[in-house]
């Protein structure tokens, strides 16, 4: 009977655990209840994958209203795979996060930032589950508000100016995408995603649903900072405190991300986005520009997490590009890309994160010898960065390997090209890092307090460099279900 | 004129843009957006219009009414809208207190980041 | 903690007048919503505008005697642990979430618990939140 129940539950659990947080107040226990409701949404997630593949599609209709007139959640595999990866991040990072909010918020404000995180991990998979799109416009808003809050609780003052630049790119993205839903009902009369589908091919080549799909198109890239609409992401990933920068960096562009597929694909269909709208052209421009200059931007930066932040346009710019080719092996490559790069930034982020904790602060200058002081934590760092170059036997080598793979199909041999040089582009800026915590000579004596970090944040980082190198060589659930994901959602199987 | 509703949209739109961007005053620029927020409600709600039509309940000799959903949308779309404008404001309170001001090119001073 | 404005006579014997009334419009949205135009959000911002205007002309502190930041903070919660309880509860009464039909004897009955619990919760919900955050911008400015 559980079983049948799955979608709401998977939204219903971290909801219920942020006011369970707020209720009891207290650090530990809002902590417990944190990572338990993590952890449930994580089994429920696994079991929705494992339910998607053998029996397809699951539909749930709440509160009993039939399809097109209530709210339906609905899973297939594509969200299924969204929502594994958006809830095993969240897990290991919540394991991470009790020692090292413990340094980074204020202790009054604990058990306030483990209610808000429960609340963004709730719209996130909100955001993915739901068949709806009003519903999804709406846990779009419940993750970004939670997440400029989780932002802004930062004891840094740039923290909160990042936020506030955050808050209003997000608020305009977001109100695009109202927009585009307000345009949408006016032609189809309908909010249900399926529906749409099924409404939009007999009023295509209307003005009012091209207008729509470019404000959908607009607001979704703020959302998911494609390049000219990046601006207010390396702040927001600065600043932030390291649990978060890791958990946003990892997760909020992805769902994003998802919304992009889920709409371009499934709601508009091929034909519109790609063949009418040019969607291509403009997806293959714009992707290419964002991996020169996010890698570009990466090389020059002073303080690490920022480079990282960086380096997250840039990949945001291979994800977009797999999705321009609007092939299956194309779209497989952007879904492998969505689920290995949280992988690779949320261990790279945590690592980071260990690093903070220890010295406060995350600039290069920093961090001058610190890899004999700390390597267990560099060296997870340096296997992070290699994965993020694409080196063979990790994930990044397999999520590449296909993307030139799909461009090469395409006959796009200088795409295949620049993914290639823009490869080389990320073995300068994590050089310069390995560098820094290799071979330079630490500038100040070292202190007492600067051994290795505490094994509760330890493990998770490690837990992920681990995830980074199985899934670079046992390649059987990521390969196995993403190119099942891009064909279902170019719908090519049934 | 069958389309003015439209034109009300696109103004207020472009004009809460205009204050988004123009205005230094981070306060002012809140306004802006609450600005530009009303016209995506407005947009909305005038849609739901159905010409002829009354109030969506159920009554004898009536066969058209306009169109409830918009509404309904338009509600939460305001409920999200009155928690943005709080957690900017709260925002910019916080600015405030780190900072000593709400200008933009002030703060810009004081630290490099905005 | 400011404070209250200059004491008027007018203002107090106004707001003294005022407050129960708009109290009880409130409690009417709130348990009419089910039937007529209403229900918890607006119920819950009357609520809260009784409360300002109470903290407004007596000064935040009397306010604070009734609202404290644990108080409010337990009925946010519960607000929102009653919405999802009712879910739940339909849940396990054999329907889909917020299924009203299965909470009562027959789906009517079911549907009026179902929605007077739900409002009630946005109720609680909206209105300690709402003087929550009335009271962080009203605290605020107070300090140093």
């Amino acid at each position: 009977m559980i079983s049948h129940h799955l979608p709401i539950l998977q939204v219903i659990v971290p909801l219920l655990a942020a006011p369970l947080c707020l209720l009891l107040y207290d650090r530990f226990l809002s902590w417990c209840i944190s990572l338990f409701a993590s952890g449930i949404a994580f089994l429920i997630a696994a079991l929705l994958l494992h339910q998607t593949l053998h029996t397809g599609v699951i539909s749930y209709e709440l509160g009993g209203w039939a399809a097109p007139w209530g709210i339906e959640y609905r899973v297939d595999i594509v969200n299924a795979f969204v929502l594994l990866i958006v809830t095993a991040i969240s897990s290991t990072i919540i394991v991470f996060a009790k020692e090292s909010v413990a340094q980074e918020i204020y202790a009054e404000r604990i058990p306030l930032f483990y209610a808000v995180y429960m609340l963004f991990l709730c719209g996130l998979l909100g955001v993915t589950v739901t068949g709806d799109v009003f519903n999804l416009f709406v846990f779009m808003e419940i993750s970004a508000l939670s997440s400029y809050t989780l932002i802004a609780i930062s004891e840094d003052r740039r923290a909160l100016t990042a936020s506030y630049q955050y808050l209003f790119l997000g608020t305009i993205g977001a109100s695009f995408i109202l927009i585009s839903i307000g345009l949408l009902y006016s032609m189809t009369g309908t909010l249900n995603m399926q529906d749409l589908a099924r409404r939009l091919p007999a009023v295509s080549g209307n003005r009012t649903v091209e207008s729509a799909f470019a404000f959908l198109t607009v607001g979704i890239s703020i959302k998911l900072a494609l390049v000219p609409l990046h601006l207010w992401l390396p702040n927001a990933y600065t600043y932030a405190p390291s649990v978060v920068s890791a958990f946003i960096a990892s997760t909020a562009t992805k769902v994003a991300f998802y919304v992009l597929l889920r709409f371009m694909f499934s709601v508009l269909g091929v034909t519109l986005s790609f063949q009418s709208m040019l969607l291509s052209g403009i997806f293959l421009a714009l992707g290419i520009a964002a991996i020169f200059v996010g890698s570009t931007a990466a090389i020059f930066q002073d303080n690490i997490k920022r480079m990282l932040a960086y380096s997250s346009i840039a990949q945001i710019g291979y994800m977009v590009l797999g999705v321009s080719f609007a092939t299956v092996t194309g779209l497989t490559a952007a879904l492998l890309h969505l689920f290995n790069h949280a992988l690779i930034k949320a261990a790279l982020f945590l690592a980071l994160g260990c690093i903070f904790y220890r010295f406060g602060s995350a600039s290069m200058n920093q961090i001058y010898g610190i890899g004999r002081r700390m390597p267990w934590t560099m060296t997870a760092f340096v296997i992070g960065g290699l994965s993020l170059i694409g080196v063979p036997l990790t994930v990044g080598f397999i999520s590449k390997w296909y993307l030139v793979l799909a461009a090469m199909e395409a006959g796009m041999w200088l795409v295949a090209a620049a993914i290639l040089a823009a490869s080389l582009l990320t073995v300068v800026y994590i050089w310069r890092v390995v560098e820094a915590a290799w071979f330079k000579v630490p500038v100040q004596s070292p202190t007492a307090n600067t051994g290795e970090v505490p094994l509760s944040m330890l493990l998770p980082t490690w837990a992920l460099i681990i995830a980074n190198r199985y899934f670079g060589i046992d390649t059987s659930l990521t390969v196995g279900v993403a190119p099942q994901a891009a064909e279902w959602l170019l719908g090519i199987t049934g | 004129m069958g389309h003015f509703n439209y034109w009300i949209v696109i103004y207020l739109m472009m004009a809460g843009f205009y204050i988004m961007i123009v205005q230094g005053n981070l306060v002012k620029k809140i306004v802006g957006l609450n600005i530009f927020q009303a016209s995506i409600f407005i947009m909305f709600i005038s849609m739901g219009k159905v010409e002829d039509g009354t109030a969506p309940i159920l009554v004898e000799g009536t066969t058209y009414y306009s169109s409830p959903l918009p509404h309904v949308l338009i509600l939460t779309a305001i409920v999200v809208g009155v928690a943005t404008t709080a957690l900017a404001l709260a925002l910019v309170v916080r600015i405030n207190e780190a900072h000593r001001s709400v200008e933009e090119d002030e703060i810009h001073e004081q630290d490099k980041s905005f | 903690m400011p404070n209250p404005i200059q004491p008027n006579l007018v203002l107090r014997v106004a707001g003294k007048m005022l407050i129960p009334i708009i109290l009880m419009f409130a409690l009417y949205v709130q348990f009419h919503g089910e039937t007529g135009p209403g229900g918890g959000f607006q119920a819950g911002v009357i609520f809260t505008s009784a409360f300002i205007l109470y903290a407004l002309v007596f000064g935040i502190g009397p306010a604070r005697a009734v609202a404290t930041d644990r108080v409010l903070r337990v009925l946010a919660a519960f607000g929102v642990l009653l919405y999802i309880g009712v879910g739940i509860a339909s849940l396990l009464s054999g329907g889909n979430f917020l299924d009203y039909d299965v909470l009562g004897e027959n789906a009517i009955e079911g549907q009026h618990l179902g929605i007077f619990l739900i409002e009630l919760g946005v109720g609680f919900t909206v209105a300690s939140v709402m003087i929550i955050i009335f009271f962080a911008f009203a605290e605020r400015g107070a300090r140093p």
